[in-house]
C-alpha cells in the first residue's frame, strides 16, 4: 500500500492508499510513525479516499496510532472513507475517539 | 449437504495470501449476483477468518489454509479451517475485543465482524486439531 504525507496549516494529513490488511499493517504502522515523530504539526487527519479496503487489523493499527498521539495531546480524524471502510469503521466504534470529518474542515 | 456449485482453495499461511483468499472467494461468489456491500462483507469476514488462522493459530508461514465455499440456492456456506493450536476458550474467544495479544495492537473485533457481516457464524474444533470457522449469508431478497 502506499502512504503519503502533507502538512496543510498544521495538520498532518496522512493519505492511505490500497489494502490494509494483516500482509501491510505493520509496514503502515513503521512508516506512519515515522512520519508522526518526523514531521511538526498540531494534529493529524487520515485521508482514506483511496483506502479501497481494510479489516479489523486496520481498525488496530489506527488505534495503536491514537494512543501515539493522544499522548502527545494531538487530536486525530479521519476523512473520506470508502463505503466498505465506513462501515468498519463504524461498527468498531472507532469514531468515537477518532471522529469523521468533512473534507472541507482542513 | 447439496450444492449447487462448489469450490475449496488451500493456500500457505502468510499474510500475502490474505488477498488472494478474500478475492478468490468474491470471484466465486458472483454467481450470486451480489450487491457491492454483500461482496465486501463477504470479503470482509474472510479476510478476518484469514487473520485469525495467520496470527494466532500458527507460528510459521509453512503451515496450511483451506477454506470451502458451497453455494445451495442463494444461500453461501463458507468454511475456513487450520490445523493450529486450536483456541482454548471459542465463547471467551468470541467476545468483543477480547484478544490474547493487545500489546500486538489487535482490536479483538475478528469474530464480531464476521458475525456482524455474515447471516451465521459458528466455531468449533477441528479434528485432530485447530479450528473450524462455519459462516453462512443469504442473498438475494432475504439476506442482510
Amino acid at each position: 500500500m502506499n502512504i503519503d504525507f502533507l502538512i496543510k496549516r498544521d495538520v498532518l494529513i496522512i493519505y492511505l492508499s490500497g489494502e490494509l490488511d494483516e500482509y501491510n499493517a505493520a509496514s503502515a504502522k513503521h512508516r506512519i510513525d515515522t512520519a508522526l515523530d518526523k514531521y511538526s504539526y498540531k494534529s493529524a487527519v487520515f485521508d482514506l479516499s483511496n483506502l479501497a479496503f481494510m479489516d479489523s487489523t486496520g481498525v488496530g493499527m489506527f488505534i495503536g496510532r491514537y494512543k501515539k498521539l493522544s499522548r502527545q495531546n494531538k487530536k486525530v480524524f479521519i476523512q473520506n472513507p470508502c463505503f466498505q471502510v465506513e462501515k468498519i469503521l463504524r461498527m468498531s466504534g472507532l469514531y468515537q475517539i477518532m471522529p469523521k470529518i468533512k473534507n472541507e474542515v482542513i | 449437504m447439496k450444492f449447487n456449485n462448489e469450490a475449496t482453495i488451500r493456500f500457505k499461511s502468510k499474510s500475502v495470501n490474505e488477498y488472494f483468499a478474500r478475492n478468490a472467494i468474491a470471484a466465486f461468489i458472483m454467481q450470486l449476483n451480489p450487491t457491492i456491500e454483500q461482496m465486501n462483507d463477504v470479503k470482509t469476514a474472510v479476510s478476518e477468518a484469514v487473520t485469525n488462522c495467520k496470527v494466532h493459530a500458527y507460528d510459521s508461514e509453512d503451515d496450511y489454509i483451506e477454506i470451502f465455499c458451497g453455494i445451495e440456492g442463494e444461500k453461501l456456506h463458507i468454511k475456513v479451517s487450520d490445523s493450529g493450536k486450536g483456541i482454548a476458550d471459542i465463547e471467551k474467544a468470541m467476545q468483543p475485543f477480547y484478544t490474547t495479544c493487545p500489546e500486538d495492537e489487535r482490536s479483538g473485533m475478528g469474530f464480531t465482524v464476521m458475525e456482524t457481516f455474515m447471516d451465521s457464524l459458528h466455531v468449533e474444533n477441528n479434528t485432530p486439531k485447530g479450528t473450524v470457522v462455519y459462516m453462512t449469508k443469504i442473498f438475494g431478497n432475504s439476506g442482510k
